[in-house]
């Protein structure tokens, strides 16, 4: 990657913005390219600085006052919201004159990535709610982790970590196949009172990325990459709660290497 | 009696209310770093809940920020014109984006120093002095949260040109932001 590239493509990659082949090369070029690190470095701390609170304005209560009058006032309580609904994704995208081709390529794949995620998750969802339907919920039935984890072995490509966390309150019950984005992925099932929580392991794709918990049609689901893979894991149980199982997760994960 | 009528109206101003009405902070932050000007600001923000609710049946779903945005956008525009020409011509969005950039990068920066962090009130007037289009599309970005997509939305423009207007505008931003580290004459501490 050039520096001329890289200097464009790190607002994206700073932004959340960029797909995982191309974050990749740009943190390989920042090791060896100074100015282009010291770009990054800066562009992050702008970022930061400039998602302060105070930089938010709020709009004055008179102002609120009078748009709220000047509307009809609404007659029915009954809140309704409007479904959202995606947009076509590549609506009305077209290239900028400064772009050259092999940016180009690289811009149609970052804007796909958001709507990637948003897939998976939904991916997600679904496999957990099929889990529960389907009696399929568990193919290797154990509370032990050194009897879940080989069961894996030959059943697919990848040696998932098997934690036990059943002394922080989350029962480990078993192991199953599962598929997500039409690939294989290890599942390990986990028991926290009477709910189930699916955690779903897979080859990580792309760079490391913090936990976050999403919300899709009433379940949580918490995602976070570390190593050779990425976690999702899909429950019921609340955000809170899920957040918890996902810090105790990363904790053990962390300490076993 | 035009009853259904009523409860139509009343229907679309309460989904109008629904959608709409959350985002006051954020289309008013917009105003406010558009047009430099509370008063301006209030006006041009209830120009614009006011044309959004006139026209909500052209709203198509999705994200409904981009397309307030893109309203507002319009109200300021009109600002501009009536202002004066020369600010006009800044509010154009149309402006070309392959010039050379008017702050260029300058020449053995310093590059082991982390960039200071600056306070609210310094980074809002490094943000104003920026030219109009990048001031709007690091607003846009940084402080109303907008993704690609919806900044291509609101400003009418595709994602490229959205990309390669915020890899600039930080540039511009970067240099001033050094600059005021060596000249604090932004924090008004003159005696």
């Amino acid at each position: 990657m050039t520096c001329d590239e890289a200097s464009l493509l790190l607002h994206a990659l700073v932004d959340g913005e960029l797909d995982a082949g191309h974050a990749r090369e740009i943190e390989a070029h920042v090791k060896d390219c100074a100015r282009c690190a010291a770009l990054l470095r800066d562009t992050r701390a702008m970022s930061r600085a400039l998602a302060a609170p105070a930089l938010r304005l709020k709009a004055p209560p008179s102002l609120r006052a009078r748009i709220d009058a000047s509307l009809p006032s609404p007659r029915r309580a009954a809140p309704s919201r409007a479904a959202p609904s995606r947009r076509g994704l590549l609506q009305g995208f077209a290239m900028g004159s400064l772009m050259s081709g092999a940016l180009a390529a690289g811009l149609v794949a970052f804007v796909i990535r958001r709507d990637d995620d948003q897939r998976i998750l939904g991916d997600v969802v679904s496999a957990h709610l099929r889990s529960l339907q389907d009696d399929h919920l568990i193919d290797v039935q154990s509370s032990d982790q050194h009897t879940v984890k080989p069961w894996f072995n030959g059943r697919i490509d990848l040696a998932p970590p098997v934690v036990d966390l059943t002394a922080q309150g989350f029962t480990l019950i078993g192991g199953r196949l599962d598929y997500l984005d039409g690939k294989p992925v290890a599942t390990i099932v986990y028991k926290r009172r009477l709910h189930i929580i699916n955690l779903f392991v897979a080859q990580a794709a792309g760079p490391e990325r913090r936990a976050v918990i999403d919300e899709m049609q009433g379940y949580n689901v918490w995602h976070w990459s570390h190593g050779d893979f990425s976690f999702w894991a899909a429950s019921d149980i609340n955000a809170e709660e899920l957040q918890e199982f996902g810090d105790k997760l990363e904790a053990a994960l962390r300490k076993g290497g | 009696m035009a009853a259904g009528a009523d409860s139509d109206e009343a229907d679309r101003a309460r989904r109008f209310r629904d959608l709409a009405l959350p985002h006051l902070d954020d289309v008013y932050t917009l105003a406010r770093y558009l047009l430099r000007d509370g008063a301006d600001a209030d006006d041009a923000v209830q120009e614009c809940y006011l044309r959004a609710f006139r026209h909500f049946d052209g709203f198509r779903g999705g994200p409904i920020r981009p397309w307030l945005m893109a309203i507002l956008r319009n109200v300021c525009r009109a600002e501009f014109a009536r202002r004066s020409g020369a600010a006009a011509a800044e509010a154009s969005a149309e402006l070309p984006d392959n010039v050379v950039p008017l702050w260029q990068e300058p020449e053995g920066s310093p590059e082991t120093e982390l960039i200071r962090q600056h306070d609210a009130d310094t980074i809002q007037a490094l943000l104003e002095e920026l030219p109009g289009p990048f001031r709007e599309a690091i607003v846009l970005r940084d402080i109303n949260d907008l993704s690609y997509r919806e900044i291509a939305e609101a400003t009418e423009v595709p994602v490229g040109t959205v990309m390669s207007r915020l890899a600039r505008a930080r540039s511009m931003l970067r240099a001033a932001w050094r600059k005021s580290e060596i000249e604090p004459r932004l924090e008004g501490r003159s005696p």
